[in-house]
């Protein structure tokens, strides 16, 4: 199913393409660590699979511009990797625009580009590609094993679904339940569950060194922000009153915090800001990190290699037992986040909902 | 690309596929899934709920058994008593029947010795007496053979009556 859908996603783009070195490679064959890094851990129009010498192996992706009240859908590999223009548009591979794609009209590309004309991009990138990957790939899991419960309800559960099952009792139990209290849990739980498997599946994903896998969909800041976002929607949407007057007019706390200097609901009002976007930041930077390390090992081999190549072989061994090391505490670590970011949305919307206890006693 | 600038098309992408996930997960997924832990989890509890029960019914069947058994002991141990009471009061009675009867026979037979030994002490003196004339008899007989004799001794007894 999934080889299905990705036929589908590049059927428009002519299935595979073997693509020239672009001019990157030409200026030198220095081998740049930062580089690398950067090009893995970013978002990018096209998915690199793999190098053979000088012929890269990718899958160019579609392009979606919105620019003039127009939409234009084309393959990026119209542009032979920026190296020509396709209906006006120009894909920069350096400069302050690097990776973005810029109506230049018919001008020429020897030309100097001043406040560029940048359409606005919905094209579908690499980290979009591996979103509707893992998407489709969660829906197909979860509704095959819903359709199991259906079939066998009264039986224990068997393949996928008994793998599952713990992690969705986890999260219902320890998570939900625990964070929201017994009263309002269950209107909380499909949430907790959906953002808990997208995490952990996307993780898990980016982890993997090949072609469905390694898109850092996690580790990338747009998703980790839409993702707090949810949680930030969902949290405001459901406070209660109490959960509004713990911010304006916080009880037992001394009236001159609060009057003339607002300086406490100053201070509660920016914690509902600053919750979500630590779960952004904390998701996206240990996804990154993670990425970095294991990618900063493999570059060493190469760094190595540069200076003699027995060298490289020499530290090939450190630096795979050493990634292997950190993919290992990768996977850890994806569950760990996935379970952080699950529990930390979990205990906000227990903050939001929480039942006005101490209302009753002195306020001040 | 930036590595912290958020992207206009990630942000569109991401919310229609997120939403999409929520949606259908949350519509067709979640619910059902839930619902069947849930209603194993209850069938698991109700079972083990009636487990204990029959536990506990067992453990009370097991309990009035013991009284029940309890009870039939006392009353057996109660029986046994009882009958060992009246067996003994039977030999009792028996032992004191017999005493009795023993002492009777034996006072019978005490009177009877004495009558036989007085008959027999009467009958030994007859005889004595007899045995006694018939010798006196048999020695006046020997002595009063000859006349004088007869008349001497006849003055001598005489004689003892007179002056005694």
């Amino acid at each position: 199913m999934v080889r299905k859908f990705f036929i589908f996603l590049v059927s428009f783009c002519f299935a595979f393409k073997l693509v020239e070195a672009g001019p990157s490679s030409d200026k030198s064959t220095e081998f740049r660590p930062g580089e690398m890094i950067m090009e893995h851990i970013t978002d990018a129009h096209e998915w690199h699979i793999l190098s053979i010498g000088k012929t890269h192996v990718s899958i160019p992706l579609p392009v979606i511009l919105w620019h003039d009240g127009k939409l234009n859908v084309f393959c990026f590999s119209k542009f032979h990797h920026g190296q020509t223009d396709y209906k006006g548009f120009r894909y920069m591979t350096e400069g302050p625009y690097k990776d973005k794609i810029i109506y230049v009209g018919s001008a020429k590309p020897t030309l100097e580009i001043k406040n560029p004309d940048i359409p606005l991009d919905f094209s579908i990138t690499k980290n979009v590609a591996s979103l509707f990957l893992s998407v489709i790939a969660l829906i197909i899991i979860f509704l095959t094993v819903a359709k199991s419960y259906k079939q066998s309800e009264k039986q224990a559960p068997k393949g996928l679904q008994s793998l599952l099952e713990p992690i969705i009792i986890f999260v219902r139990d320890d998570i939900a339940k625990t964070s929201i209290g017994e009263k309002h849990y269950e209107r909380f739980t499909p949430y907790l569950l959906t953002v808990f498997f997208f995490i952990f599946f996307n993780n898990l994903l980016g982890i993997v060194p090949f072609f469905p896998g390694g898109a850092n969909v996690t580790g990338n800041i747009t998703v980790t922000m839409m993702l707090a976002l949810f949680t930030f929607l969902i949290t405001t949407l459901s406070g209660n009153r109490h959960y509004w007057q713990d911010i304006f007019n916080t009880p037992n706390i001394p009236w001159w915090l609060k009057i003339p200097i607002p300086m406490l609901p100053v201070i509660e009002l920016l914690g509902v800001f600053t919750k979500p976007f630590v779960l952004m930041i904390r998701l996206f930077a240990n996804m990154t990190a993670g990425h970095i390390i294991v990618l900063g090992f493999m570059s060493l081999i190469f760094v190595f290699g540069n200076i003699h190549p027995a060298f490289g072989y020499g530290i090939s061994l450190i630096s795979i037992l050493m990634s292997i090391f950190i993919s290992l505490l990768e996977i850890l670590v994806s569950f760990l986040q996935a379970f952080v970011f699950t529990l930390l949305s979990a205990l906000y919307f227990g903050m939001a909902i929480e039942e006005p206890e101490h209302l009753t006693q002195k306020q001040h | 690309m930036e590595l912290i600038t958020p992207e206009l098309g990630l942000i569109f992408w991401m919310t229609i596929s997120f939403g999409i996930l929520i949606f259908i997960l949350g519509k067709f997924a979640w619910p059902v899934i839930l619902k069947a832990i849930r209603k194993r989890e209850r069938n698991i509890e109700e079972a083990l709920q009636a487990a204990e029960k029959a536990r506990e019914e067992m453990s009370h069947l097991l309990a009035t058994n013991e009284k029940l058994l309890n009870e039939a002991k006392l009353e057996r141990d109660a029986l046994l008593a009882d009958a060992r009471k009246l067996a003994n009061n039977i030999i009792e009675e028996a032992r004191q029947k017999a005493n009795k009867e023993y002492e009777q026979i034996l006072a019978s037979a005490r009177v009877a010795i004495k009558n036989e030994e007085n008959a027999a002490f009467i009958h030994l003196k007859n005889q004595i007496a007899v045995l006694t004339i018939e010798l006196t008899e048999k020695l006046l007989r020997e002595k009063l053979s000859d006349e004088e004799k007869q008349n001497g001794y006849l003055q001598k007894l005489i004689d003892e009556i007179i002056f005694s």
